[in-house]
Formats: structure tokens, C-alpha cells, sequence
């Protein structure tokens, strides 16, 4: 993914993905790239599944991503990492947080929350890149910037320098949370490099 | 977040709209949140110069922008395309008394039902109104077509509706800044009354004159700088407006395409003439056949609803395979996995009600808003939701239908917003003509399901400045209801008692429950004391799961888990609180029976 790509957000409403998926955006407009994100809002940011989708390259049309085109995709919640499976292709990669957050059914006993569920995207020639973002959030100090650990993870695989999001951190973070995004991105980063 | 990138500013399709107005010089904006169309206002209201409102609903959002148009000044109306249904009366006429100062009327549509109850396709107002449409496919072109809308408006003296879709408001994309203009006519009364004053007499001039705009209108559709053609490989030429341009692009990047930007009415003869020169002629459009079935009419032969689907967004893959079926890839099956539907979030007031409906056996005539997920399980508590306002008359017209004594079989439901928005009227009949079914009016302190707008009872503008916060009870008591109760709905026993109490009357009864959504910003900075369980104490009732509680779970027990682990050896599994996720409400505290949910004094 040089000349363009299609990165697919997925998670659950309140997990930060529209943040996420904007610090993205900045980095690859800062690149030169032109790009065009689609976002959902209302009835979907109620805890349910979300997505955002971000396209880049010389010219962008169309805001959506077509089903088995997307590149990347960024999960923030484990399910929602296999929710997707028909965006991708055989070679796709996805980053995914470990974190599970339970959907209604499974916590009220009313389904189970599936065992192995990564495996489902392995068996598939997807590349599956698992980082512990909430874990490595917290050890920054701050569990709420899991979004931004993320961010960093999938810096490694853009072709945008990491210096740059960082000056976007610093840009367009408020000043009293910008030092622990910071940490937040260069610890995601690492994990990944 | 600024907005600034070197390619020019990155904004949503809604910001877009917000500059473009402010750069059009417009004075007046109103309108009525409603996804997609909510954050227009939302922006243009950080303006310098903009007079900004959020109306209580959409009629009054557009009369407001009618009225300020009638002294010279720019003005805008915004809304989601169900808004349009609401204020189609002023819109009507208003395209007969026309405008002085330019009138545009954003229409934010909504195809897939993203956030709405239905997916109308809103250019067929355009037609029945008789007035100008125009349809921009990104946010950089919406931006564009604001002032073009205004100076439009002005030159033909009409309204001049503004087509958005969820994937142009929601959509960020690059878009180029311009400087303010002064809008051309000067503000000051002016009174034409054979223009304004629409009595038949009048009306009959002015729809005379509808007639002869839509025909100049039309006429200058044909050179209309945002209808154009893109020259290609003109085996296949494509009609297509709004976001299916885009598709259409990426889809077949080599065909010709005849773009319009104006859906409304349609360039004729360009279309004839590009008809003429293509092989075959094909309709890309979201929802309706409206470009095809006014070609047709043009006796232009042309594919379009046989090939490409009626219902729900577009996107590439959709336009490419519907016309070239063979180029549809293998792609991976989904896996079979557990949903995972919105829902009220840790702490909101509603759930304290419905979950008290939920075990009332009564049929609950919801309405729009965060509560309509009040329908989902474990609470399925809501039995009809339609329309604005819709919940109290559909009860009461099931009150009259059943008859005597039927009045405690049925509540209406509707948030405080709602009630403000169009509920009002449907009390006013309940009261008038003699239904009784309780009205419970759901008082969170805002307009909470498009994200936080204030309202005629929230106590604040627009901007958060201080305004007068409308007496919801003193309202209900003039109109003439002698019953009017207010609860804690986080207090589930207490609220269970008056509900009761409220339905079993024989004479109209609000019960207002009153807790603000703990999505608000001062909700939201209080460090709340969350609750926990004891989990030594809990029986396994489910009670608390319930109530469908985000912040709650409930753990299985393995097989002898529970003797072994000092339970009851018919336990099932214990509920556990995830104090992160819980939001201090009590709910489920005031529901324990044994002393198995604590608040966690002093734990944070």
C-alpha cells in the first residue's frame, strides 16, 4: 500500500476511532496524499459496532471502501476485528486490539463471547497484527488513550514518517493530555516495529 | 482541532456547508437537529456575523429563515430529510411568495436509514414544491453550491433546496477556503403585499408566476456551470448526481458521464444531446428513479431501477456489478457472530423507565429519540414508534378504538425534545377530546440522540448562552391535564409506584421523569462514585442484568462452580459491575434485594 489505500476502522461506540482515524488522515494529507473519510453518527455511537473508512491516494472519488478492499484494518475490540471479514482480502492486514468488550447478548448470559476468534482471519491469508493497546495505555498513564496507542501501531505500515503524526499529536491534542498521547503513539509504534 | 491542511482544510461535508454559508454572507440560520444534517448549524453557529438558533422544529426553523428572507437578508434552514416532511407547508408556499433575501433549504437525506425511520428520497420535493435543487457530491462541492444556491435564489426569486446524503454530511474531505461576501440586497421592511400575502386571489398571480421561474430556471439549467459533461468512452454514457457521481467515477473511469449538479428541473436538451452521441443511455441514482423517470418522459430511452437497486446507499462495488454482473470478486463470508446494537448508555435515565415498563404489560407508543432503543432486549419495552410527536395521538387513537376503560392498556413515550418538537398538539387533543392514557415525558435536559442540542427546556442557546427553560409541568396543567407527576427514574421502585398510579387514573396524567443524560458535559466532569458489587451477597436473581445495563454482566457458572465457590447449589452465575463503565446512577442498587450492589463511597 503506496499509492493508495483503503483503511477500515471498526470497534464500539465511545472507543475513540473518529480520533484515531483523524490523526490517520491528518498524517496522510500531510504526506501529499488526497483522501476522503466516511464516518457514521446518531443511532450507531450508542455503545453499538462502528466504523469509519479511510481512503488515500493521488485522486480519491468514492468516501466508501468496497467490500474486499480494504487494506488495513484497524479493530479496537476483538469481535469487531472478524464483524468486518468481507471487506477484506487474502493478504489484508489487521491490527487488532486484545481488548473485549462484551455486546448485550454475551452480558446477560445470553450468548457467548467466541473463543479463538483471530484465528478466523489467520486461516484466511490475513496478517494479524494483535496489540494489548488498553494495557499499553495504561502504562503511560492514562487508559483512554488506547485510540492513539493504536494510531501508533499502524503508523509503522503508512508511508508517513512517525515524526509527523507526532507533530499532529502535538498540533491538535489539548495541551494537558498532548505529553501522554505522545507516549501513547510511540508505544504503539514500538510494539509494532 | 483546526482544520488546516496543506491541501486546503479537511472538513465534513456539514463543516463544508457551515463555511460556504458563512462565506455566501448569510445573516439567519435555524433549523432542527437530525442525522446527517445536525452539525450545519452546529458550525456555522462559531461564526462571527451568523445569527444562529435551533428552532423547536423544523416549520418553525424554516419560517424563521422565510422571515428574515422577507427583509433582505440571507438566510438558511437545516434538516434531516424527515425534518422537510414537517416543514413542507411553509416550503410550499414559499415557493409562491419567492424571497427577497436568498432562501436555501438544506435537506440532509439519509438512504440505508443510517439514523432514521425511513429513507424518502427528498428530491421529489423539489419537483412538488417547483423549486431549484441542487446536489453536490462531496464536501468540497457543497461548500461551492451554498453561494451558488444563494445567488440562484436570488436571481429567479425562489427558495432553492440544497440535496445532502449521510456520505457527503459525514464524509471529511478537502475542501478550499474563500473569503466572506456581502450578501447584495440591503436589509430593511418592504412591504409587497401581493408577493407576500398569499390569499387566492394573490396565489393565483404568484402561481402563475412558479410557472414561468421553473421555465427560465430550466433554461438556465442547460449552461449551469455544475451540469457538466466529462467526455469519455462513449460506448456507455452515465447520468448520475450526489454521491453516485462518485461511484460512477471509481466504477467505470473511462466512461462519459453528464454530471448534474442541479437535480432540479432538469437541462433537457443537454440531456437529449448526450443521449444522442452515447451508445446506451444509464441512470446511476440513490433511491427513487427520479433523473430516470423524468428522462423517460423526455422520450430519452435509458436503463437505470432495472439495473441498479432502490433501496439502501450505493457504493462502487454495487454500480459496477449491477451493470457489469461478471466483475463481482470472490469475497471472504461473514462469520456468525453476536450483535452488537446501540444502546442507553451506563446510567441513562430512560432505562430506569422502560425497565419499569418492561414489566407493566402495557403497550408503549414510543417516539424518536435515544429512548427508541428502549425497543431492544432485555428491556422491549417500545410497541410502535413512527414519527415526531406521532407516540401520544397513536395512543389516543387506540384508546378511542378499544373504548371504555381501555386507557390503562396503553402509554405514550417521547423525550423532551420531541414533546417541544410536535408532542405538544397531540396533548392538546388527548385533553380536548377526552383520552386518558398517561403521557410519560422522558426530561433529560437536552436533545440528546443527535448529541447534545439544547431546546426550549434545556435552558440554553445554540451557543450554551443562558435562555428561558420552558416549565414542562406549568405547560402540561394549562393545557388542561390535572395529573401531572414528576420522578427520579433512577429510583426504579419509587418511579414503578407512580407509573402505577398515573395509568390507573381515568383522566389524562403526565408523568415527567426528570434526570439528565449523563452524556452531558457536567455529568460527565463529576468523578462519579461508581457502584460495585458484593459479590458474596448476590443470589443470581438478574435483576440488575435486567436492565440491559452496559456496565453490567453476568458471569455463567461452570458446572458445580457454585457449591464450590459457597453458593447456592441451583445458582446459575453471579452479575458483576465493571466500575469503569458505570456511570452512578443507582439503578440497579434500588433493584437489589440483597445487599449485593454497593456504591463505592470514597473508592475514587
Amino acid at each position: 500500500m503506496n499509492d493508495q489505500g483503503n483503511i477500515l476502522f471498526s470497534g464500539v461506540g465511545g472507543q475513540g476511532i473518529l480520533l484515531a482515524s483523524e490523526i490517520t488522515a491528518y498524517g496522510l494529507l500531510r504526506a501529499g496524499y488526497d483522501a476522503k473519510k466516511s464516518e457514521v453518527h446518531g443511532m450507531a455511537q450508542r455503545g453499538g459496532s462502528v466504523t469509519a473508512q479511510l481512503r488515500y491516494g493521488k485522486k480519491v472519488y468514492s468516501p466508501l471502501i468496497e467490500p474486499g478492499r480494504a487494506d488495513v484494518q484497524m479493530a479496537f475490540e476483538m469481535m469487531e476485528a472478524v464483524r468486518y471479514l468481507p471487506y477484506l482480502h487474502r493478504g489484508s492486514k489487521v491490527i487488532v486490539n486484545t481488548q473485549k468488550i462484551l455486546p448485550p447478548a454475551v452480558a446477560t448470559g445470553q450468548a457467548v463471547y467466541p473463543e479463538g476468534i483471530l484465528d478466523e482471519l489467520r486461516r484466511r491469508d490475513i496478517e494479524v497484527i494483535a496489540v494489548d493497546a488498553f494495557e499499553l495505555a495504561r502504562s503511560v498513564g492514562e487508559g483512554r488513550t488506547a485510540n492513539v496507542v493504536m494510531v501508533g501501531a499502524l503508523s509503522v505500515f503508512l508511508p508517513v514518517e512517525g515524526e509527523v503524526f507526532a507533530e499532529i499529536i502535538r498540533a491538535r491534542v489539548p495541551e494537558r493530555f498532548r505529553e501522554v498521547n505522545l507516549e501513547a503513539f510511540a508505544a504503539g509504534r514500538k510494539a509494532c516495529q | 482541532m483546526t482544520h488546516d491542511t496543506t491541501q486546503g482544510l479537511w472538513l465534513s461535508g456539514n463543516e463544508a456547508i457551515a463555511l460556504g454559508a458563512y462565506e455566501a454572507g448569510v445573516k439567519v440560520a435555524s433549523g432542527y437537529p437530525g442525522t446527517p444534517s445536525t452539525e450545519i448549524l452546529e458550525n456555522l453557529c462559531t461564526y462571527q456575523g451568523v445569527y444562529c438558533e435551533w428552532a423547536p422544529n423544523e416549520k418553525v426553523g424554516l419560517e424563521t429563515a422565510l422571515g428574515a428572507s422577507f427583509v433582505g437578508a440571507r438566510a438558511l434552514a437545516t434538516m434531516k430529510h424527515v425534518g422537510v416532511n414537517v416543514a413542507a407547508d411553509p416550503l410550499f408556499t414559499a415557493s409562491y411568495t419567492g424571497v427577497r433575501g436568498g432562501l436555501v433549504l438544506v435537506s440532509a437525506d439519509d438512504p440505508e436509514m443510517h439514523s432514521s425511520q425511513n429513507e424518502q428520497d427528498n428530491r421529489n420535493y423539489a419537483f412538488a414544491a417547483k423549486v431549484p435543487m441542487l446536489e453536490p457530491s462531496d464536501p468540497s462541492e457543497a461548500k461551492e453550491m451554498v453561494g451558488a444556491a444563494f445567488r440562484l435564489s436570488e436571481e429567479l426569486d425562489t427558495p432553492v433546496m440544497l440535496r445532502i446524503t449521510t456520505r457527503v454530511s459525514h464524509v471529511k474531505g478537502v475542501v478550499t477556503k474563500g473569503v466572506r461576501e456581502e450578501a447584495p440586497v440591503a436589509i430593511g421592511i418592504e412591504k409587497v403585499p401581493g408577493k407576500l400575502v398569499m390569499l387566492p386571489a394573490m396565489a393565483r398571480k404568484r402561481r402563475v408566476y412558479v410557472e414561468e421561474r421553473m421555465a427560465r430556471c430550466k433554461k438556465l439549467a442547460e449552461a449551469y456551470p455544475y451540469n457538466r459533461i466529462e467526455d469519455g468512452d462513449r460506448r456507455r454514457g452515465f447520468v448520475t448526481s450526489g454521491v453516485s457521481y462518485l461511484y460512477v467515477k471509481e466504477a467505470f473511469p473511462e466512461a462519459a458521464v453528464l454530471k448534474l449538479g442541479m437535480c432540479w428541473p432538469l437541462p433537457e436538451e443537454m440531456i437529449r444531446s448526450f443521449a444522442a452521441t452515447v451508445g446506451e443511455l444509464i441512470v446511476v441514482e440513490e433511491l427513487d428513479p427520479f433523473l430516470e423517470t423524468h428522462i423517460k418522459a423526455m422520450g430519452i430511452p435509458c436503463r437505470g431501477k432495472e439495473l441498479i437497486p432502490n433501496q439502501g446507499e450505493l457504493n462502487t462495488a454495487i454500480v459496477r456489478e449491477a451493470i457489469d454482473p461478471a466483475s463481482r470478486p470472490q469475497l471472504f463470508a461473514p462469520v456468525e457472530l453476536p450483535n452488537r446494537p446501540p444502546n442507553m448508555c451506563a446510567g441513562c435515565p430512560h432505562r430506569g423507565i422502560f425497565y419499569n415498563l418492561s414489566r407493566m404489560k402495557l403497550f408503549v407508543s414510543g417516539d424518536i429519540g435515544c429512548y427508541t432503543l428502549g425497543f431492544l432486549p432485555p428491556l422491549s419495552a417500545m410497541d410502535a414508534c413512527v414519527c415526531m410527536g406521532a407516540s401520544v395521538p397513536i395512543a389516543h387513537g387506540m384508546v378511542k378504538a378499544l373504548g371504555e376503560g381501555s386507557h390503562d392498556k396503553v402509554v405514550s413515550v417521547i423525550g423532551d425534545s420531541t414533546f417541544l418538537h410536535s408532542g405538544i398538539t397531540g396533548l392538546v387533543n388527548s385533553v380536548y377530546n377526552g383520552s386518558a392514557a398517561t403521557l410519560i415525558i422522558l426530561d433529560n435536559r437536552i436533545t440528546a440522540m443527535t448529541g447534545q442540542q439544547h431546546n426550549p427546556a434545556s435552558g440554553g442557546t445554540i451557543l450554551g448562552d443562558p435562555a428561558p427553560s420552558l416549565d414542562l409541568e406549568g405547560l402540561c396543567r394549562a393545557i388542561g391535564v390535572k395529573h401531572v407527576f414528576t420522578v427520579n427514574p433512577h429510583d426504579v421502585v419509587e418511579t414503578r409506584k407512580v407509573l402505577k398510579a398515573a395509568v390507573e387514573l381515568s383522566e389524562p396524567s403526565v408523568v415527567i421523569s426528570r434526570a439528565p443524560c449523563v452524556l452531558l458535559p457536567e455529568m460527565k466532569e463529576r468523578r462519579p462514585v461508581s457502584y460495585f458489587t458484593n459479590q458474596d451477597n448476590c443470589v443470581g436473581c438478574m435483576s440488575c442484568i435486567r436492565l440491559g445495563c452496559p456496565a453490567i454482566s453476568w458471569t455463567a457458572f461452570a458446572e458445580g462452580e457454585a457449591e464450590r465457590r459457597g453458593y447456592r447449589a441451583t445458582q446459575k452465575g453471579v452479575s458483576k459491575i465493571d466500575e469503569i463503565l458505570c456511570n452512578d446512577c443507582g439503578q440497579c442498587a434500588s433493584l437489589c434485594k440483597f445487599n449485593a450492589i454497593t456504591r463505592g463511597e470514597g473508592k475514587k
